[in-house]
């Protein structure tokens, strides 16, 4: 064909097939764009439907609510799939091309670190709801969910008094994993208890067969687990088979994130030790109305009202409520009212964000897991997070802008 | 003392396992030479039809070793009359026909069953060995291995199905003189594969967790296993299940899981460098 026709045809199908990729949703000019990045497929979805679950309620609800600003709000949804490339990605396209107000995401820590420098480079603000090992320190990220020195540093001497000193740990491997089990060793010996030994597995395991023989040579007199996501459930699976469900106990800074204790039988799982902020039966009066209106918008059969998704839906609130403080989205002046001392009062108690951490005061309670039920067994109010607060002081160095990790 | 009987015990588990995962894929490629991308698919299916088959209150053995071999030797068929049937002789078109079957039933599923992760628990509780306890499912897959095994050869050897089988493989033309259809048989052996895949699948639901992309995990295992066992379907899947099984469990047990996986594949090129035919390409040579 001549070169007139062939410009022709491939400017059609050039328009023609590019023109779907344009954004078809342009915002209007009353609506404020929030981006929520969790995985709702692969490995980590058990902990992310929960929290894109809890994050559509609080918008639906600050909606009805007349919106923020008299804007109503709008939410992005984006599933990374379990796959850190796409994490990344999502978060490059919820900062440039949506213009989001705020960023709601990152599951596993692995996660946290690939989107706070996008988000950070990009000056989108940046809210991580999830329970981790502490230490970010960043001006422009707040982290709403518990750190070590909030859970582990009750749930380990409490399990220790329980059970015995000696204490084999079985972590996930990537920061998370290697650093909880770190703050766990910290709170062991301090404990006057002893390690018998850390292993590490890649998030696709599932044999654990030399490692529970491993395990029963050294005779330890409980195993704390941080175990993630839907790979490592077989351990527990494998653990019970081999018949050490009753004879070894088991602790874990991330059993039930997932609704384990459902997915696994009452036999599986009875005895275990967990330590969070919100538990689905916390009998406050906020709770109730909270899950009045949770299950009347997602059915009563919902599973399980997982600490990660309370996190979303209280992180959502605590920026909330920085926006109608600072009477603007501009991002400096949020981060200004959020720094002021606001608090809100979510189902799980009064959380408070601290100026100087950017994470959380809130009430802890460790309960035991008993036929597929999670069982308060004691409950610390108003925690600080003394771990990040040790090292990091976002009023003396506003510039600070990284991970502290606790020294091996 | 003790600590050598659990030795021993996980590593012929180890062994039992790589059989029972490579046992299909040794019929579909071994027998057939069709690359057959989608076997991790399979054992996924069979999975899952054993959690289908327990939600309708079906006991979990029958599930494991009826319905699931049963069910994804059905699909097998189908399968194998809509494409594998067009693509006899060209093995690269089996790779990427087989690639995409694989991508298409891990789509399926996770639009029927969704990407949770679902599981049984395993039956039978543990028994002890001195101060160590063992998980009775784990002499289950052993002992399921060896009848697997002793099956497959019984049937090749000593049935008529199983010698005009391998003959039709070896000379489908003269099989076709002597009256027998190549096609059926061909259509035959690969849902028996299928069916292997799919029995496979089930017995490993209660250890790891169901997902669609499950089977992921296990078509490199099962691909080494098979290449490295050679021309002899057996000889050389127990043959290669043996030599890597038994380096991956001894090398977990003096590591990790991570180095136990990277033990196996270093003995897989160390192996297929000195034997490039694989083992019954030098051993064995001639048995079945």
């Amino acid at each position: 064909m001549d070169r007139r026709s062939f410009i022709k045809t491939s400017g059609a199908a050039l328009a023609g097939t590019t023109a779907p990729l344009f954004p078809l949703t342009a915002l209007a000019a009353d609506e404020m764009l929030i981006g929520s990045i969790h995985d709702l497929s692969g490995g980590l979805d058990i902990y992310g439907k929960p929290m894109a679950d809890c994050m559509t309620l609080a918008i639906e609800e600050q909606n009805a609510a007349g919106g923020l600003l008299g804007k109503q709000l709008k939410l992005a949804t984006y599933d990374p799939q379990s796959n850190m490339q796409l994490y990344a990605q999502f978060a490059q396209q919820a900062a440039l091309k949506d213009k989001a107000a705020v960023v709601m995401g990152g599951i596993t820590s692995a996660s946290r670190e690939v989107i706070r420098p996008v988000l950070d480079r990009n000056k989108t603000l940046y809210f991580y709801n999830t329970q981790y090992e502490g230490g970010v320190c960043d001006r422009n990220t707040f982290c709403t969910g518990v750190t070590p020195a909030q859970t582990v540093a009750k749930l380990v001497p409490y399990a220790m008094k329980k059970w015995g000193k000696k204490v084999y740990v079985v972590a996930a491997d990537y920061n998370y994993g290697q650093i909880t089990s770190q703050w766990v060793k910290k709170f062991v010996q301090e404990n006057g208890g002893s390690i018998a030994s850390i292993d590490f597995f890649p998030l696709d395991v599932t044999n654990f067969g030399p490692t529970i023989s491993k395990i029963e040579a050294a005779k330890p007199d409980m195993i704390v687990s941080a175990l993630v996501g839907g790979a490592h459930i077989s351990f527990y699976r494998q653990w019970a088979a081999a018949g050490l469900t009753k004879k070894i106990p088991l602790a874990s800074t991330t059993f039930a994130g997932g609704n384990e204790h459902i997915v696994l039988s009452a036999a599986e799982t009875d005895g275990f030790l967990i330590s969070y902020n919100y538990f689905q039966n916390l009998d406050t009066p906020e709770n109730k109305a909270f899950k009045e209106r949770f299950y009347k918008r997602f059915g009563k059969d919902y599973p399980n009202i997982t600490e990660l998704a309370m996190g979303t839906y209280q992180g959502f609130k605590l920026w909330a409520e920085g926006v109608k403080k600072a009477g603007s989205l501009d991002r400096m002046k949020v981060i200004a009212a959020l720094e002021s001392g606001i608090s809100v009062n979510g189902p799980s108690g009064k959380v408070t964000l601290d100026p100087e951490t950017h994470h959380c005061v809130l009430n802890v309670s460790i309960a035991e897991v008993k036929n597929q039920q999670l069982n308060i067994v004691e409950t610390f109010l108003q925690q600080k997070p003394t771990d990040t607060s040790a090292v990091c002081n976002l009023k003396k160095n506003p510039n600070d802008n990284q991970q502290y990790v606790i020294k091996a | 003392m003790d600590l050598a009987v659990i030795v021993v015990i996980q590593v012929l588990y180890a062994v039992a396992s790589l059989v029972i995962i490579s046992a299909g894929l040794a019929v579909i490629f071994g027998m057939m030479k069709v690359i057959n991308l989608a076997h991790g698919e399979f054992m996924m299916l069979g999975a899952y039809s054993v959690i289908g088959a327990i939600k309708l209150g079906i006991n979990l053995w029958v599930a494991m070793l009826l319905v699931a071999p049963v069910a994804v030797g059905l699909i097998g068929v189908v399968l194998e009359r809509l494409i594998i049937r067009r693509l006899y002789g060209r093995m690269v078109d089996t790779m990427l026909a087989t690639w995409g079957l694989s991508l298409l039933l891990v789509g399926i599923v996770t639009s029927i069953a969704g990407n949770t992760t679902a599981g049984v628990s395993a039956p039978l509780g543990s028994f002890s060995v001195g101060a160590y306890s063992v998980s009775g499912y784990t002499l289950v897959i052993i002992a399921v291995a060896v009848v697997l095994a002793l099956a497959i050869r019984w049937v090749l050897l000593r049935t008529p199905w199983g010698l005009i089988a391998r003959g039709t493989m070896q000379k489908p033309d003269m099989a076709n003189a002597l009256g027998i259809s190549p096609s059926r048989v061909y259509s035959v052996t690969f849902a028996v594969g299928a069916a292997l895949s799919g029995l496979a699948g089930g017995l490993l639901a209660p250890l790891t967790g169901v997902v669609p992309t499950m089977g992921a995990a296990f078509v490199a295992k099962a691909f080494i296993t098979v290449i490295g066992g050679g021309p002899a379907i057996l000889a050389g899947l127990v043959g290669a299940s043996a030599l890597f099984g038994a380096i991956n469990q001894l090398a977990t047990f003096v590591t990790t899981p991570v180095f136990g996986e990277v033990a196996l594949l270093v003995a897989a090129i160390v192996m297929l460098r000195l034997l490039p035919q694989g083992i019954t390409g030098r051993f064995f040579k001639g048995s079945l």
